[in-house]
């Protein structure tokens, strides 16, 4: 009964082991990715675990306050730097071992030739209500 | 419409269901049925005996789908021979209810969900929003829980424990939209009481009412933290904690100590003091003894030695302390305090900074960050 963030990383992540980018798998190997991420969120749902997942475009723009009267400022010095997220899952377990479990399994996805691409993903708390109970 | 009162009929129609044989997961749905039709039908038809009313509905609906099931012929027979629905007795047997909402095979999050909606009667889309998430996960966790219990046996008492622990998970979960869990879980905790005669349904049931009755000083207007030291004591519920304390009393004069009663005693013993500085804390540090006896709970020893710091001194409390993990939630934020208490303000502002990066909710780390830039400033200042 705690609520996680999965992040999924277009750039930022560490690059795993013998990674292969997507755009050099076969086509039937992006198929079935795609299946696995669809079969993992299915099944979530149906242990009740499931809360909400959304993919994100990859172009994304850092805007900031361009001062009284102007425009807002777009990108800044770091926008070859900066993380880019792919898309995001949250979920709602009973421990963190569990959201633990769930994140590993999710960067099981199979890449090039059916293996695990072992994708580094970022679990996060989701901040909670304050509990009746402090003292 | 009185929902109010619906949510008080579920369990009692669903327990006569259950008894007259209708497996719980059946039961369940067909009581669900029979509250969708009451919702639209009492309105301009108000029955003059809503329970009579309820319970003819449901078992009408369980029959049709028992019927409709042919794949289930034999349990239709089972059903038939049955006798039929006679005078609904004024009998309530739904504490067995409870104990299977709590059964030990199922995952916390389920035995919450369940025992909201087939003791608490609230609906998927209630306990959805009290728990922010999607009304398609509490349904899928209700479903799952009902097959899990699906062949569990409803005559044997189960372990009370387990009841009390989801019970208590759903009063520490704070409260959100329409549905103020805390509130909810006093009133099943309250009704548990009723039915059941065990020092520790009334000891979590005194725990529920006097932390529940300083909530309203907890809190500041704009939602941030009051430590319990600076609460406005005008705003607490009086009548709760007197309450709280007289079933607390009762608990402990049947000498059966359990872990409920303990906190419930340091709870009874800061709503009892007039002011912060009136708080009795060398009997506090002695209920937490007892209390780390029953449990073992390093959460427990954390507490204690924060107790510890406040009757004894702040050197003594970090002494007691150092002999906790540091990992421990709160251990940082307590060291932090407790350097403060001792004198040490640079200790402390780092030290608060610190918890507040591990802070689990949003109030909490804006308190400590708070507590970091009040020491800094006054650092400045004072430099």
């Amino acid at each position: 009964m705690a609520k996680y963030l999965m992040l999924k990383h277009y750039r930022g992540a560490p690059t795993p082991e013998g990674f292969v980018p997507m755009d050099q798998w076969t086509p039937a190997e992006v198929n079935a990715h795609i299946q696995y991420m669809r079969d993992f969120a299915a099944k979530l749902e149906q242990t009740g675990e499931f809360v909400d997942a959304q993919g994100l475009a990859p172009e994304g723009t850092w805007v900031q306050y361009g001062g009284e009267g102007k425009p807002p400022v777009t990108d800044g010095p770091f926008a070859e730097t900066k993380d880019l997220i792919a898309g995001w899952m949250i979920i709602d377990v009973d421990s963190r071992e569990r959201a633990l479990e769930l994140a590993a399994e999710l960067s099981a996805a199979p890449g090039a030739g059916g293996e695990p691409i072992r994708e580094w993903l970022e679990l996060r708390p989701v901040m909670s209500e304050p509990p009746t109970v402090t003292e | 419409m009185d929902e109010s009162l619906l949510r008080v009929l579920t369990p009692e129609v669903l327990s006569v269901l259950v008894r007259r044989g209708a497996d719980f997961a059946a039961a369940e749905d067909a009581v669900q049925e029979a509250l969708v039709e009451a919702v639209r039908r009492w309105p301009d038809e108000p029955p003059r005996d809503p329970k009579g009313w309820l319970v003819t509905v449901a078992w009408r609906r369980f029959l049709d789908a028992a019927r409709a099931d042919t794949a289930r012929r034999r349990r239709e027979d089972a059903v038939e021979e049955e006798p039929g629905p006679g005078p609904v007795p004024d009998r309530d047997d739904s504490l067995r209810l409870y104990f299977l909402c709590a059964h030990p095979s199922l995952t916390p999050s389920s035995a919450v969900a369940l025992t909201l909606r087939a003791v608490g009667g609230l609906t998927t889309r209630q306990i959805a929003a009290a728990y922010l998430v999607p009304e398609a996960t509490v349904a899928q966790r209700i479903s799952r829980a009902k097959r899990t219990v699906s062949g569990v046996r409803l005559d044997r008492p189960g372990d009370v424990a387990t009841v009390l622990r989801v019970l208590y998970l759903v009063f520490n979960e704070g409260y959100s939209g329409n549905v103020d869990l805390a509130a909810e879980a006093i009133r099943l905790t309250r009704q548990l009481a009723a039915r059941i005669d065990h020092p520790e349904v009334s000891g979590l049931l005194a725990l529920m009412l006097l932390h529940h009755a300083r909530r309203a000083g907890r809190t500041a207007p704009d939602g941030s933290l009051v430590p319990l030291a600076e609460q406005d004591r005008t705003r607490w519920d009086t009548a709760a904690i007197a309450e709280g304390v007289a079933v607390l009393q009762a608990a402990l004069a049947r000498d059966r100590l359990g872990e409920f009663q303990a906190q419930a005693a340091i709870a009874a013993l800061h709503a009892d003091a007039p002011t912060a500085a009136e708080t009795d804390w060398v009997q506090i540090v002695e209920w937490y003894d007892e209390l780390a006896a029953l449990t073992d709970n390093p959460v427990v020893r954390l507490n204690r030695a924060v107790a510890v710091g406040e009757a004894d001194g702040p050197r003594a409390g970090l002494a007691a302390l150092a002999a906790l993990d540091g990992s421990l939630p709160r251990h940082t934020a307590a060291r932090a305090y407790l350097h403060e208490r001792a004198g040490d303000l640079p200790t402390a502002a780092e030290l608060y900074a610190r918890a507040a990066g591990a802070a689990g909710t949003e109030a909490e780390r804006n308190h400590l960050i708070r507590q970091a830039a009040r020491l800094n400033t006054l650092l400045r200042e004072g430099g």
